[in-house]
């Protein structure tokens, strides 16, 4: 695409009355450049002043819009004029949602490396007032937990999702579909409360054991295992489970070694993002399963702490010394953002390595 | 189709497929139990709650139940509200920014990013709320209180510490940008390409063709999207709980430091230390929690089902 340029002598009609592609980038520059300076002479006008840059960038971009918006009206109409509006609108509501992400991750990192040391992988709270300790205990609660939750939901997903891939038709199959769906949003205190109500059936009042944290993660866990594993099966090309019947396998047999091989990569990468899902649950552990200072390697009892509650036990009751409180939750937040994003790198890796091909 | 035919040929049934096909109705038929289970268990526990003596449950101090539960119900809908007001009309526009906006080839990545929010754990936001966030906005609340207080909803006096129900909204707005936002992208992209051309061939700018033909298309997307989003941010617990600083009154300011409290993050704040029927009062708050999100989230499946095509679980 080639603009006009003031030498040719003819002007080229299709593109008169348009900005040069320049224009936009000029204007955000000098609109930036405009507060820049001005919020400096601001703070050259006080004694103390900090130079304010969230100020300095804000009144910038509004200044840009305002002038690529007038200038656009007077030089290209009104349409073009709404068009660039809703185009610097949209870019912005874009960079407003990484505003928060950029500032989390960088707070986390910055905050949890003061206690990111052998110490807090290795130490329990125990006995600890104040500075000291680690999170060894919680780490191993959070890693049994969660591996518990993993061995009740994968088999009742994964088991489902067969039920609804390969036999499901009719009504019950469109219940569970629905309730599955519905059971995703199933507020997660109230699985908590609900894995609460049921282990006091069996250990009596105002127990907390390992396991109902298990169980209340079970509940947040198998609907999304359902969903991906679902997803996944379908992708199964109808031709191989035709194939494998013409040559007389039993039904079960074809979905046991034709259609899980091809699609264990997808489900084992479903797993894997639902495990990431609920290993930074809370509120349902918090209910369930309680928090202790202590190890507990038994998951059927005594209180068992897990990383989430142990972040949020050091936010919320800081004792005398808060700094060494605070140090701590940041570093427990670290390692836990950390094994998320572990989880999801990982399974995002396996789905892309093992990909079923399906042709297209 | 003659009633006539030869009686149609069926499987031979072994005793491996029994097995295994009664197994895989077996787990589906769970689900459908646990759903049930979580109700039953909720109401049993929860009744004695709800007809518990004011007089004799510390938690109710004298009150009875309703009284307790309604600045409570209140906080939950006026926070979720708040949120879901900032996060729509942000997510429609990150959703327009990948679908339409974004280079192509970089519009599967900043997806991704996007996703990245809502693989962050809720424990980590609370964290960032409560430490970084209200101290960032406080200022702002201060100015609010001194030019505009003159509106119910920012009559001062600001809060010293930013930790009001507003900060908490700022929170879950932006715990639910991702589901709104896959939601609305993917129906977006589900487009005709053939109305976005024929708009952009009769002349309209980018903007007019998706004001033609991308919106109306995807608004049964959106509004499932939204709903999807309040039911999660009425569940949301530890963002509103580590960010709040809760007092149990209904009042539409949202820049003081007196703030209502939610169902979640009174039951995470009051479960670790409650005991008797203390639990059962918690535990009937928390049914009626359940019976709001179980509403809200079955309408929204009902519209998303209709499209079959897409679901926020993926």
């Amino acid at each position: 695409m080639t603009t006009t340029t003031p030498a040719r002598p003819i002007e080229n009609a299709y593109a008169a009355g348009q900005l040069p592609r320049w224009a936009p980038l000029l204007i955000l520059i000098s609109s930036l450049a405009t507060f820049v300076i001005i919020f400096l002479f601001i703070q050259a006008g006080q004694p103390e002043g900090e130079f304010n840059v969230v100020g300095a960038v804000f009144f910038g971009v509004v200044l840009y819009g305002i002038v690529l918006v007038t200038v656009s009206r007077l030089v290209e109409g009104h349409r073009r004029a709404t068009d660039r509006l809703v185009t610097t609108l949209v870019t912005l509501a874009f960079v407003i949602a990484l505003l928060p992400l950029i500032s989390l991750l960088y707070t986390v990192v910055i905050n949890g490396a003061a206690r990111f040391d052998l110490d807090f992988f290795t130490l329990s709270l125990r006995n600890v007032v104040g500075e000291g300790g680690g999170a060894a205990h919680a780490i191993i609660g959070t890693l049994q937990m969660t591996l518990a939750a993993t061995i009740i939901s994968v088999p009742i997903g994964l088991m489902t999702s067969i039920y609804l891939v390969e036999y499901g038709r009719g009504r019950l199959a469109q219940a569970i579909t629905f309730f599955v769906d519905v059971m995703t949003g199933i507020p997660s205190i109230v699985a908590g409360l609900f894995a609460y109500s049921l282990i006091v059936i069996f250990f009596g009042p105002g127990v907390r054991v390992g396991i109902a944290g298990a169980v209340a993660l079970s509940v947040l866990m198998i609907p999304v295992v359902v969903r991906s594993s679902e997803e996944m099966l379908r992708l199964v090309p109808n031709e191989l489970r035709e194939a494998a019947f013409a040559l007389g396998v039993p039904k079960w047999l074809t979905i046991l070694k034709v259609v899980l091989p091809t699609s264990i990569a997808g489900i084992t990468t479903g797993v894997m993002l639902s495990i990431a899902r609920v290993i930074g649950e809370t509120a349902p552990l918090l209910v369930a399963a309680g928090f202790t200072n202590n190890f507990n390697y038994s998951l059927f009892s005594d209180r068992m702490q897990s990383l989430p509650v142990f972040v949020y036990s050091s936010y919320i009751s800081q004792g005398t010394d808060a700094q060494a409180y605070i140090d701590r939750a940041w570093a427990g937040a670290l390692t836990l953002i950390l094994i998320v994003m572990a989880l999801n790198l990982l399974a995002r890796i396996i789905a892309k390595i093992f990909a079923p091909k399906t042709g297209r | 189709m003659t009633s006539t035919a030869a009686p149609r040929i069926r499987a031979k049934q072994r005793p491996g497929d029994r097995l295994f096909s009664g197994t895989a109705l077996t787990a589906g038929a769970l689900i459908l139990a646990i759903l049930a289970a979580v109700a039953a268990f909720l109401v049993i526990q929860g009744v004695p709650g709800i007809t518990a003596d004011p007089e004799k449950t510390t938690l109710l101090e004298g009150t009875n139940f309703w009284a307790y539960v309604g600045p409570l119900v209140f906080g939950t809908l006026w926070s979720a509200g708040l949120a879901l007001i900032m996060a729509v009309p942000i997510a429609i526009g990150i959703a327009l920014f990948i679908s339409h906006y974004a280079p192509r080839p970089l519009a599967a990545t900043l997806g991704y990013i996007i996703d990245l929010l809502a693989a962050v754990p809720s424990v980590v936001f609370g964290l960032w709320g409560g430490n970084v966030l209200a101290v960032g906005v406080q200022p702002a609340y201060a100015w609010l209180a001194d030019n505009l207080g003159w509106i119910p909803f920012f009559a001062g006096p600001a809060s010293g510490t930013g930790r009001t129900i507003l900060t908490a909204s700022i929170v879950l707005a932006v715990m639910i940008l991702p589901i709104i936002t896959a939601i609305c992208r993917e129906v977006f992209l589900q487009t005709p390409v053939l109305h976005e051309e024929a708009a952009l061939a009769l002349g309209a700018t980018r903007w007019e063709m998706i004001k033609i033909a991308v919106l109306p298309f995807g608004r049964a997307g959106i509004v499932s999207g939204a709903m999807l989003g309040l039911g999660r941010a009425l569940g949301e617990t530890m963002a509103v709980a580590m960010v709040l600083s809760a007092s149990n009154v209904i009042t539409f300011n949202v820049i003081s430091s007196t703030n209502p409290s939610t169902i979640a993050a009174n039951i995470a704040l009051s479960f670790p230390e409650a005991y008797g029927l203390n639990v059962n009062v918690l535990i009937a708050t928390g049914l009626i929690l359940f019976a709001i999100t179980l509403i809200v989230n079955t309408i929204a499946r009902y519209i998303v089902n209709r499209r079959k095509e897409f679901s926020g679980a993926n």
